[in-house]
């Protein structure tokens, strides 16, 4: 067995007692990548990799403090700003762009020990359900690998599963770690927004961004949680972290009260997924957990109000790719207005284009009220129904995503049907709350359970997380 | 609503800095379209006195210390520039 598919607990304390080396890890850690290189699970391999578990190695024999996280090797979504790699976003704009500083949660990270050994494969920019948006080829799912890995963060959940890595580092903007670590067989955790710091990360929907991680277990997540939480000066919107800290976990789910989103459970959702989530209910009860169903019904509109919002933002943050300062320059352009306008065609994905158009007619003069505003207005409603639902459950439950992985190809020419997709997952970003996807048992295709709770509820939902896992 | 055509399109690329051609146009038209059509159910929802959400987490006037520190690293941002002269960034010339 991979010793990465060991709890990062036990790794990180036989490495820091000299029992097993860094080097042995990252090694392991890259003959993974390799062996599985047909996955496109990542893409660029950090150089510095073995240099960084050769100076923990060191530091152990030197009887050094090396951290929380030391030699533990993690894996970045390629829209983290990293050194020892190029940082691409998935995005041919971006095909050779080299960092000039890192993000804060990898700074964090590795002031911990952690080793960043390679970067992963994504939908560009984040704009995906599937990874197939990725400029440099879809990852393929390491439980078929016909189908797709659920997106955009698909790289980062099928590295998890195939043992390439510990842990990886990756960011939710409308369920981007959560849907693909369902359809991986992984655990994701989207934090509240602003608990994790966005500085560093090529951003996508500012105020809808979230940094977290993807692991094989709850606890595994907590650990990294528990390193990459709280305020930074370099991000005006991160929040105080809670006191304590998220790697304490009690898992007890008697008089838990769970509302089971009827939204989540009705139309379109595959009969499978749904019986597993029913049977997910039962097994609650049987432990002493409370479960009723709760409507909420202005999910309905949730899509739709997600799909104006973001396409708003994007087109707002992809505004600074101009071909001038980093990025791609149009080879063609005689003068500087060509400048833009080619190397924007040239550089950016169909899908990127997309987004920043409808974000650009929602924003513009005669549109605005109609959709922009008013979508932001939908969000209210939703913030309201989820804070009424609060008052009532202590979380809310429901499938990750209606459908599991579906075949690569089957959705990639039809934008708005791979929109759809993200039904179960966009509520939660516009309304700002923590939520995991933790991996039921299948013999097919893995299903996903998600678990949502209020904003900072992070200690009570990684405990109440690790006690689903414990019955699933 | 009116329906998104071509010349809408042309429009949103030109507002969007972004040089479509003829037959991107025409694809990027029934696309758009579908995608709008499918977010005017927002227009049915009464909103009245419902208050814009701009963010979700409350904060109000985040201050930071104003202090001198050392700005990005020339070279380092030189390496991504397609191109540089003298400390800046050259481009294209404009008249």
């Amino acid at each position: 067995m991979s010793q990465l598919k060991r709890p990062i607990k036990e790794l990180v304390s036989e490495v820091s007692s000299g029992r097993i080396t860094a080097v042995s890890l990252v090694e392991q850690s890259l003959s993974e990548i390799d062996r599985n290189k047909d996955f496109h699970a990542t893409l660029e391999i950090n150089e510095d990799a073995i240099k960084f578990a050769q100076k923990i190695d060191d530091d152990v024999k030197n009887g050094k403090d090396v951290g929380s996280l030391a030699g533990i090797p993690f894996i970045a979504k390629d829209n983290f700003l990293t050194f020892g790699a190029k940082t691409t976003a998935g995005s041919n704009i971006l095909n050779n762009f080299r960092a000039p500083y890192q993000s804060t949660a990898i700074e964090m990270l590795l002031k911990e020990g952690a080793i960043l050994v390679a970067k992963a494969n994504l939908d560009a920019f984040g704009h995906g359900s599937s990874t197939e948006n990725s400029d440099f080829g879809p990852t393929k799912n390491p439980h078929d690998a016909s189908k797709i890995p659920g997106g955009s963060s698909g790289g980062s959940a099928a590295a998890i599963s195939l043992g390439m890595a510990a842990f990886s580092l990756a960011t939710d903007t409308g369920g981007s770690i959560r849907q693909p670590a369902a359809m991986c067989g992984v655990v994701g955790l989207k934090p509240t927004y602003g608990l994790v710091s966005r500085y560093g990360v090529v951003a996508m929907g500012s105020s809808f961004d979230s940094i977290g991680v993807i692991a094989k277990t709850v606890e595994d997540s907590s650990l990294v949680l528990e390193h990459i939480a709280g305020k930074d000066v370099a991000d005006g919107t991160t929040i105080e972290r809670d006191e304590g800290s998220y790697a304490n976990l009690s898992s007890s789910l008697k008089g838990q009260k769970f509302g089971l989103v009827k939204e989540f459970v009705g139309e379109g959702i595959d009969p499978e997924v749904k019986s597993a989530i029913i049977d997910v209910v039962e097994r609650i009860k049987s432990q002493g957990g409370d479960v009723e169903e709760i409507s909420i019904p202005t999910l309905d509109l949730a899509l739709a109000c997600y799909y104006v919002l973001i396409p708003a933002e994007i087109s707002s943050n992809l505004a600074r790719y101009d071909g001038v300062r980093y990025g791609h320059s149009s080879k063609e352009a005689k003068s500087l207005n060509d400048q833009f306008f080619l190397s924007r065609n040239e550089g950016f994905g169909d899908e990127a284009k997309r987004r920043i158009m409808i974000g650009t007619y929602v924003l513009s003069s005669g549109y605005y009220d109609a959709y922009y505003k008013k979508a932001q207005k939908v969000r209210t409603l939703l913030r309201k129904e989820f804070d009424g639902a609060f008052k009532k459950f202590d979380f809310l439950i429901g499938p990750t995503s209606p459908i599991k992985a579906w075949k690569l190809g089957e959705k990639s020419h039809d934008p708005l049907a791979m929109y759809l997709t993200d039904i179960d997952t966009v509520s939660v970003n516009l309304v700002g709350s923590p939520a995991i996807s933790i991996p039921l048992k299948t013999d097919d295709l893995p299903i996903g359970l998600q678990l949502v709770g209020p904003q900072k509820s992070e200690n009570k939902l990684l405990s109440t997380a690790q006690g689903l896992e414990a019955i699933l | 609503m009116p329906s998104i055509n071509s010349e809408e399109i042309r429009r949103l690329a030109e507002l969007a800095n972004i040089g479509l051609s003829d037959d991107q146009v025409n694809a990027y038209a029934k696309e758009i379209d579908q995608i709008i059509g499918f977010v005017e159910k927002l227009g049915n929802v009464d909103t009245d006195s419902v208050e814009p959400t701009d963010q979700v987490t409350g904060l109000v006037d985040v201050w930071r210390d104003d202090e001198v520190k050392p700005g990005l690293d020339h070279d380092a941002l030189k390496l991504n520039a397609p191109q540089w002269e003298d400390g800046h960034f050259k481009v294209r010339r404009v008249l």
